[in-house]
């Protein structure tokens, strides 16, 4: 730590905020202890730390939400205790949510002004409003109406319109608590923009993100966290994504990606021909050969999930012909998919993979409940064996056996989802974004987990907005935009820049790619 | 990896359920001090087994409710139902006695479950392939089950044949080894629901519905068959409750079962069951429907309060209950 002190840049300016030794403790459990760090105007300080190193609570510290046990804040270098986030939007702290916290109901002005609308007499004056929404949303350059209603805008403008209520009066300190997680690839762009911009002008930013790319692109300095404690604060210069990495977690990462396995691949595993899933999926077919990862890369909303909800029949969809392993297969039901040796797991696993508030066991088995408990009674002790196994197997972090899923970390909640469907015991297994929002420790896990999967001779489609985990884990991706399959890439043409290539632009010539590569 | 392990524990939920497994029997034994305090008759054997007795079909039916319920459903029926079912039954009866004589209450207590078992069927289908919310589809059965009884009787009343009274009186008022029949069904009926709910696949799968819709059907599991099967358990329960209800009542009448979907629903609930569905406790909704008949009991024994505002105070336990739910989730 103390060797970390010493990479401190000169940097102009004295703090605007100051965090002194500062911890906070629940009944009796520190999760946050002796953290210091100061942001300083015209900075961007990233916080990075893998999930439940603290950075919530720290940025709740910060913002008012919380109150700390210990330490204390300076700002401008006087003590100050906020004892309600509003006395720290008073004091010129604002914090972005990494929720999307708005009504849907209401337009974009009535959002931004939600808890403060401006009255004449007494009188709610609309006009007012739309006019300083309007102001207020063009400085961060955002062309939303503030006429329009929440619901019916983007996710990405939704979150444009809550930086904007956030921002509204002025700031000094402003923190982003990931606001990536939720944009797509191509929507990330225009928010660092806004956020750089905020930097020109003075303003402090702290920044939360679980993507390093980002962090590295834009941080003045670093703070990593670990276990709640304060690893260290770092020049962001020469601090690669693979150092904040190790840092994060405690040691060192030679790569997070399993070697790929040089082998023949066998006979198609799954043959889709023709594929129609109406208003999501036009006219794809693709083959994924025994023994391949195939990925499946593309905005969201191009169809690639929906490809897959519409083969196990949860969406209405048609098709030319489907094969599993050679086998004409038409499947009325996930039941019917799963008897038939294809598995799905799903992006959204605390919405549609896992009951958050129920035990694990009945969770491991609820896909499986035919197979796991074959008579009229419940087979609770094969059951408690089950799970131990898929504990021992797919090494599932849990405090106690009767916890709930809900209480899971995220990468132990997408571990057992994943026991879950191998329940089933699939040849042909879909996983859809199978690394979402979980720390880097278990990403890599279920990396080597997936390719010891097809070294078992079982084949894979790893669906993911996660350029990088494609062309580090996949044999071959297809690029899926609008609906179709824009393009095929393999071996050293599977790079970020013409992924994005195909996931954009909609006629991707050999000769664009080929620009591509060499510039 | 063992810092993943070793990460503190962060504020989390509190996930007990204290209040929504030991409440009840709580409040029940509570309800048994206060009764004995009241009026020492109050826990005379005979007391206590008239109050039970009188709650077992509300218990029934709120049995077969706790399956409704748990799976995300609900049904507002089961109280015309129950007068429907009574109608059919004792028309059926009346109708074939003069034949087959005494032999008439059996074939009535099948028709009355195939009666109930239909009733469900039809409310089950119309929840799930006609994909209405179901507190408007039972609105609606409810409505139509009140009418045909009404229809049926001609306004008035339909009473049992004279000549089958006797016989079924004891399936009411009859007891084995001292316990009364009612008694003993409804505990018949408990156990096999609690096994059914807790230690079967259907168990699983209602429960993960009425928890999840999605992830149940991302699970292979088939929504509307877990739904409708709730539904007819529901119906069947109905029937039972029927069956064992005609001999007290003697007659099918425009009121019979009137606002009791109002009683089934609060035993459910004080019973612990989630009413927003993922959470089913049986032996809660049976000490739920006991907490209920004793609370009458009581204000019939006492003078604190008019035996008419029975009804008021139960409305205020379900409201009461579903706040206790609310706080015991924070």
């Amino acid at each position: 730590m103390s060797a970390a002190h010493a990479h401190l840049p000169a940097l102009e300016g004295a703090p605007v905020l100051r965090a002194e030794r500062l911890a906070k403790e629940f009944g009796g459990v520190t999760v946050l202890s002796e953290v210091t760090l100061d942001i300083r105007p015209g900075e961007i300080h990233a916080i990075i730390g893998e999930n439940g190193a603290g950075k919530s609570t720290l940025m709740r510290l910060l913002s008012g939400y919380l109150q700390p046990s210990d330490g204390e804040l300076l700002m401008d270098g006087a003590p100050i205790r906020f004892h309600a986030p509003s006395q720290a939007q008073a004091a010129g702290i604002a914090l972005v949510h990494q929720e999307i916290l708005l009504a849907e109901a209401l337009t974009v002005a009535e959002n931004i002004f939600i808890g403060r609308e401006i009255t004449r007499f007494g009188r709610i004056d609309e006009r007012a409003m739309r006019e300083a929404a309007a102001a207020q949303l063009a400085a961060i350059g955002c062309s939303v109406s503030p006429r329009a209603r929440v619901g019916d805008l983007s996710i990405a403008n939704r979150q444009l319109v809550q930086i904007a209520k956030a921002l509204l009066g002025t700031h000094r300190v402003v923190i982003f608590d990931e606001p990536t997680a939720v944009l797509t690839h191509e929507e990330v762009d225009p928010l660092l923009d806004i956020i750089l911009a905020l930097k020109q002008r003075g303003v402090a930013i702290l920044y939360i993100s679980h993507r390093l790319d980002e962090v590295e692109r834009l941080a003045d300095r670093v703070t990593v966290l670990r276990d709640g404690r304060m690893v260290g604060t770092y020049d962001a210069d020469g601090l690669t994504p693979q150092r904040m990495a190790s840092l994060m977690v405690g040691r060192e990462f030679a790569s997070l990606y399993p070697p790929k396995l040089e082998r023949e691949l066998g006979e198609p595993a799954l043959d889709i021909a023709h594929a129609h899933v109406p208003g999501f999926v036009n006219d794809v077919s693709l083959t994924l050969r025994k023994g391949e990862i195939l990925g499946l890369a593309g905005m969201i909303g191009a169809g690639r999930t929906e490809l897959f909800e519409g083969l196990l029949g949860l969406l209405p969809a048609s098709f030319g012909e489907v094969r599993l392993h050679g086998r004409p297969v038409h499947f009325r039901s996930p039941a019917e998919a799963a008897r038939a040796g294809l598995g799905y797991l799903t992006e959204d696993r605390k919405g549609k993979g896992l009951l958050l508030g129920e035990r694990l066991a009945p969770n491991l088995t609820l896909a499986a409940l035919d197979r796991v408990h074959p008579f009229a009674g419940l087979d609770l002790a094969g059951e408690a064996t089950q799970l131990d196994r898929a504990v021992r197997s797919y090494d599932i972090r849990l405090r106690s056996r009767d916890a709930r899923a809900g209480q899971l970390s995220g990468g132990n909640q997408q571990k057992l989802l994943l026991a879950k469907v191998m329940l089933n015991d699939p040849t042909v297994l879909v996983i859809d974004e199978p690394t979402r929002g979980i720390d880097i420790a278990n990403k890599s896990q279920i990396y080597a987990f997936i390719q010891s999967l097809v070294r078992e001779g079982r084949s894979c489609i790893v669906i993911s907005s996660e350029m990088q985990e494609l062309i580090g884990l996949c044999d071959r991706i297809l690029v899926m935009r609008s609906g179709r399959i824009n393009g095929e890439l393999t071996g050293d043409a599977m790079s970020e820049s013409n992924v994005a290539l195909y996931a954009t632009s909609s006629v991707a010539s050999e000769q664009a790619l080929e620009e591509n590569a060499h510039g | 990896m063992a810092d993943v392990a070793t990460a503190p524990p962060r504020a989390q939920h509190n996930w007990s359920i204290g209040w929504g497994d030991a409440g009840p029997f709580l409040a029940l034994a509570a309800l048994v001090a206060i009764g004995y305090l009241i009026n020492p008759d109050f826990l005379s054997a005979n007391n206590i087994a008239n109050v039970v007795t009188r709650s077992a079909f509300i218990a029934i039916i709120a049995i077969g409710a706790t399956f409704v319920i748990s799976s995300g459903g609900l049904d507002l029926s089961v109280g015309s139902m129950a007068a429907f079912i009574t109608g059919v039954m004792i028309l059926f009866m009346n109708t074939v006695a003069p034949n087959v004589g005494t032999a008439a209450i059996p074939l009535g207590m099948a028709v009355a479950l195939v009666t109930g078992i239909a009733c469900g069927l039809l409310n089950g289908t119309i929840v799930t392939v006609g994909r209405i919310e179901p507190f408007i589809a039972t609105l609606g059965t409810m409505g139509i089950f009140r009418a045909l009884i009404t229809y049926m009787t001609d306004g008035g009343t339909v009473a049992i044949d004279r000549s089958l009274r006797d016989a079924y009186r004891p399936v009411y008022f009859g007891d084995v080894l001292g316990v009364p029949i009612p008694i003993l069904v409804s505990l018949a009926v408990a156990v096999v629901a609690a096994y059914v709910l807790y230690r079967t696949r259907y168990g699983r799968r209602c429960v993960a519905v009425g928890a999840n819709e999605d992830v149940a059907r991302y699970s292979g599991i088939s929504v509307t068959r877990v739904r409708i099967t709730a539904y007819v358990i529901q119906g069947a329960c109905v029937a039972i409750a029927a069956i064992c209800y005609v001999p007290r009542l003697g007659a099918a009448t425009p009121t019979t079962g009137l606002l009791w979907e109002l009683q089934v629903i609060t035993a459910v609930v004080i019973g612990g069951t989630a009413l927003r569905g993922g959470r089913g406790r049986v032996w809660g909704t049976v000490a739920g429907a006991v907490i209920l008949e004793f609370i009458a009991n009581l204000m019939v024994l006492s003078d604190f309060v008019s035996e008419y505002l029975v009804a008021a105070v139960q409305g205020v336990i379900i409201i009461i209950a579903m706040l206790i739910q609310r706080m015991s989730k924070r």
